[in-house]
Formats: structure tokens, C-alpha cells, sequence
């Protein structure tokens, strides 16, 4: 309970902190919007198909994510306020505090893209509304996770803006290819089913980063 | 608690900052660390809080007879420094009830904060956002956060900061005030070293 109780100061620290400064959602937003706007002009009024609306809608949240998913750890670096989180809470607590407030991100985020999507693209009809919700939970749980300890890696490095997403791509690969897959099905109206196999390898994924990344991220904290 | 530092060295890349320190320390006692500019003095206080590693060498804190590294002691530690900084977007009863409840998962209660709040004079301002204060008074909520929970080590790098004639007599108290726990103070200011009981003084090594 007391461990919970840390990291949920953690996590409601990083929550306050947001909707004071608005940092990363301000980017978040930004970015969807200036991405889909050009996706829109590339398109000059097409119908894509459902594999390239797909592959695009998880295109722009991986973008996206990276744009603002590294605040969680670059903005303590920068403000140096690191050294503090590191006098009061171990680096467990500060690993899965980070990691929430990062989930809760991601998940605005695909929501935010959703709506968007549905919006602008009116062949974005999802046919199979519950293989589309699990995939955007358990994509967003991997995205975040990922996301999380790579964020705490390059803010300890000098050229944390280019570092971001090249460090990232080789990480998320697979996730990115299983939550197209998934998502494919679920706008070509495959029943759940079929995406079963998909949300087994998104969760062995989110539970092998979660894992791994905490036991990484003492050393990458410290020092 | 009884804290020992044996033999630690520290490098960066190819240069030594400084070799083989030790010393020991108990309750009650203080130590200053003076030494020039880039001589180690704040890699020396960061290597005994354990937020840097020692290249050689290691440092225990003994309570009760059972040995701790300093990351199990961190509950018990505070720290005072211009290089930790506190967050500019909360006021400083936020400050104080996110931290104290990240650090020990109870909120600091709000009788001890206005306590600590009027000894350093902050009090009136205590719901402003940081981002407000003047470097000085940054520096006094630094350390009402450092001795919120009453700790039983205090490390002060550059205690006197940025603070004025008040500021430095409440740090002043701090010393008189510091019979139970260890005190380790980082400074280059003669008088501040004076009221230390043991001195360290660290030479800029080059090899």
C-alpha cells in the first residue's frame, strides 16, 4: 500500500502538472491535427482503402507519442528537478508513476485520433467496434510502456530531440504491426476472433516491455 | 545512525576529481567539505545521498547496528542544494504535500507545514505558484522540503545562496538545532565551516 501510495503521488504530481502546463497535450494535439490536414491534402479527395487507413491512423499516433511522450522525463532533466524525484521516491515508484500518467496519455491520444479519423476519413467506419477498443487499450498499454523507458534513456542523453523516435522505431516495430493488423480487422468487420492471435502478441508485448523496463530502468535513472 | 565513507574516488572520463576520501561520522556531528571551484565538493555530498556512484570505494550508514546503502536511508535524508530545483508550477504547500507524500506515502501534516512555512518566512506566500519567487526565497522553501520530515542526516551544498541577512540566521538555527543527526555542509564560506566540528578539504586533482 505504502509503494502504491508513492506512485500514486507520482502519477497525480505529473497529472497536476499537465493541466497546469498543458506541455505535452498542447504537442499532442498540434501535431494530430497538422498531420491528418496533410494526409487529407496528399489524398485530394480519395477514398483510401481500409489497409491504408489503418496503417496511417497508427502512423500518426506513433508520431505523435513521440512528439510528446518523452516530456514525462525530459522536462524533469531539463527543469533539474530529476535529482529531487530522486531524493524522495525510488526508482520503482518513479518508473510505474511515469508509466500511468504515459497510459493515460496514449489513451487520450488514440481517442483523440479516433474522432478525428471518423471526422475526416468517411471510409473509417469501424465495423468491429470491439476488436477496434481492445486494440486501441492493449496498443496504447505497449505504446506507453515503450515509450516510457526510452523517454527515461534519451533524457539522460545530449540530442534527446533526434534520439526520441529513432530509439523508439526498432522497439515498437512489432507492436505497430500487430495493432495495424488488428485494426484492419476490425474495419473490414472480421469477427473477434480472428484477432485473438493479435491481442495475444500485444499482450505478451506489453507484459515483457512493463517487465523488462523496470528492471532496466534503475540503472538508467541513476547517474 | 553512524555514516562511513571509505576510500571513494571519483572520476569523469579521464579526470579524477578527487581519491581515496573517508571518514566517520555519527549523530550529532558535523563535517564541513570545503575546497576551489571543481574541486568535488557537490560530487562528494551526491556520492553520500547515493544519487551518483562512486568509481572506488563505498559509503554505509549504520542504524542500530544493521548497515544501509544511502539509497535505503533516503527517507531519513535532506538535502539543500542550488542544483535541485523544485517544481515551478505548484505552490509551496503543493511542493510540500506531493513530495512528502512521494517520499514517505503520508502527506505532511498541515500544522508542520506552516511550522516550517513561518520559520523561513514563507508563509504568506505559501499558495503562490514557485515560478514567482525570487532566487532566495526559492532557496528557503528548499529548505523547509529538506527539513519537513525532520531528517537524520542534512546536507546543505552552498547553504548560504542567494539568501539574505534573515535567510542566513534561519540556517544559522539549523546548526544549533542539529544535535541529533549528522550534518554535512559543502562551502567555501569560511565562517559556515567554522561551525563544523570535523573539515574535509578536497584539492583539484588532475591526472
Amino acid at each position: 500500500m505504502n509503494l502504491l501510495a508513492r506512485t500514486s503521488a507520482v502519477f497525480v504530481k505529473d497529472l497536476l502538472s499537465e493541466i497546469r502546463t498543458r506541455y505535452a497535450l498542447n504537442a499532442l494535439l498540434m501535431f494530430v491535427i497538422t498531420a491528418v490536414a496533410v494526409i487529407l491534402f496528399a489524398l485530394r479527395g480519395d477514398t483510401p482503402g481500409t489497409i491504408v487507413l489503418a496503417g496511417m491512423f497508427w502512423v500518426v499516433v506513433f508520431f505523435t507519442g513521440m512528439s510528446g511522450l518523452s516530456r514525462i522525463f525530459v522536462s524533469e532533466e531539463e527543469r533539474g528537478t530529476a535529482l529531487t524525484l530522486q531524493l524522495v521516491a525510488p526508482p520503482g515508484v518513479v518508473y510505474f508513476g511515469k508509466l500511468a500518467f504515459n497510459v493515460l496519455l496514449t489513451l487520450v491520444l488514440v481517442a483523440g485520433v479516433t474522432v478525428v479519423y471518423l471526422v475526416a476519413f468517411p471510409g473509417f467506419i469501424i465495423q468491429t467496434p470491439s476488436i477496434f477498443f481492445v486494440t486501441l487499450l492493449l496498443g496504447s498499454l505497449g505504446l506507453a510502456s515503450a515509450a516510457t523507458i526510452i523517454a527515461a534513456i534519451v533524457a539522460k542523453a545530449g540530442s534527446r530531440g533526434t534520439l526520441y523516435p529513432v530509439l523508439s522505431f526498432p522497439v515498437v516495430v512489432v507492436l505497430l504491426m500487430t495493432v495495424m493488423n488488428a485494426t484492419i480487422k476490425s474495419l473490414d468487420g472480421e469477427p473477434f476472433s480472428t484477432a485473438v492471435v493479435d491481442f495475444v502478441v500485444l499482450i505478451s508485448y506489453v507484459m515483457v516491455m512493463t517487465a523488462g523496463s523496470f528492471l532496466l530502468f534503475e540503472f538508467v535513472w541513476k547517474d | 545512525m553512524v555514516l562511513t565513507a571509505e576510500n571513494i574516488s571519483k572520476t569523469f572520463n579521464r579526470r579524477t576529481v578527487f581519491r581515496e576520501i573517508g571518514f566517520t561520522v555519527g549523530a550529532g556531528q558535523s563535517i564541513a567539505v570545503t575546497g576551489r571551484n571543481g574541486a568535488g565538493k557537490s560530487t562528494l555530498l551526491k556520492i553520500l545521498a547515493g544519487l551518483l556512484t562512486p568509481t572506488s570505494g563505498s559509503v554505509r550508514y549504520a542504524v542500530s547496528g544493521s548497515v544501509h546503502s544511502p539509497e535505503d536511508i533516503r527517507a531519513h535524508l535532506g538535502f539543500v542544494s542550488p542544483y535541485l530545483q523544485l517544481y515551478d508550477e505548484f505552490s509551496a504547500l503543493e511542493n510540500l504535500r506531493l513530495l512528502s507524500r512521494m517520499r514517505s506515502a503520508t502527506v505532511a501534516s498541515d500544522e508542520r507545514c506552516r511550522e516550517m512555512l513561518t520559520r523561513f518566512g514563507l508563509w504568506d506566500r505559501c499558495n503562490d505558484q514557485v515560478r514567482t519567487y525570487s532566487s532566495g526565497m526559492k532557496q528557503r522553501l528548499k529548505y523547509v522540503v529538506a527539513l519537513l520530515h525532520d531528517p537524520e542526516v542534512l546536507m546543505l551544498d552552498e547553504p548560504g545562496a542567494n539568501l539574505d541577512a534573515d535567510g542566513i540566521a534561519a540556517v544559522a538555527q539549523i546548526y544549533e538545532s542539529s544535535q541529533r543527526r549528522i550534518l554535512i555542509v559543502a562551502t567555501n564560506d569560511r565562517s559556515e565551516a567554522e561551525r563544523c566540528e570535523l573539515k574535509i578539504h578536497l584539492g583539484t586533482e588532475v591526472s
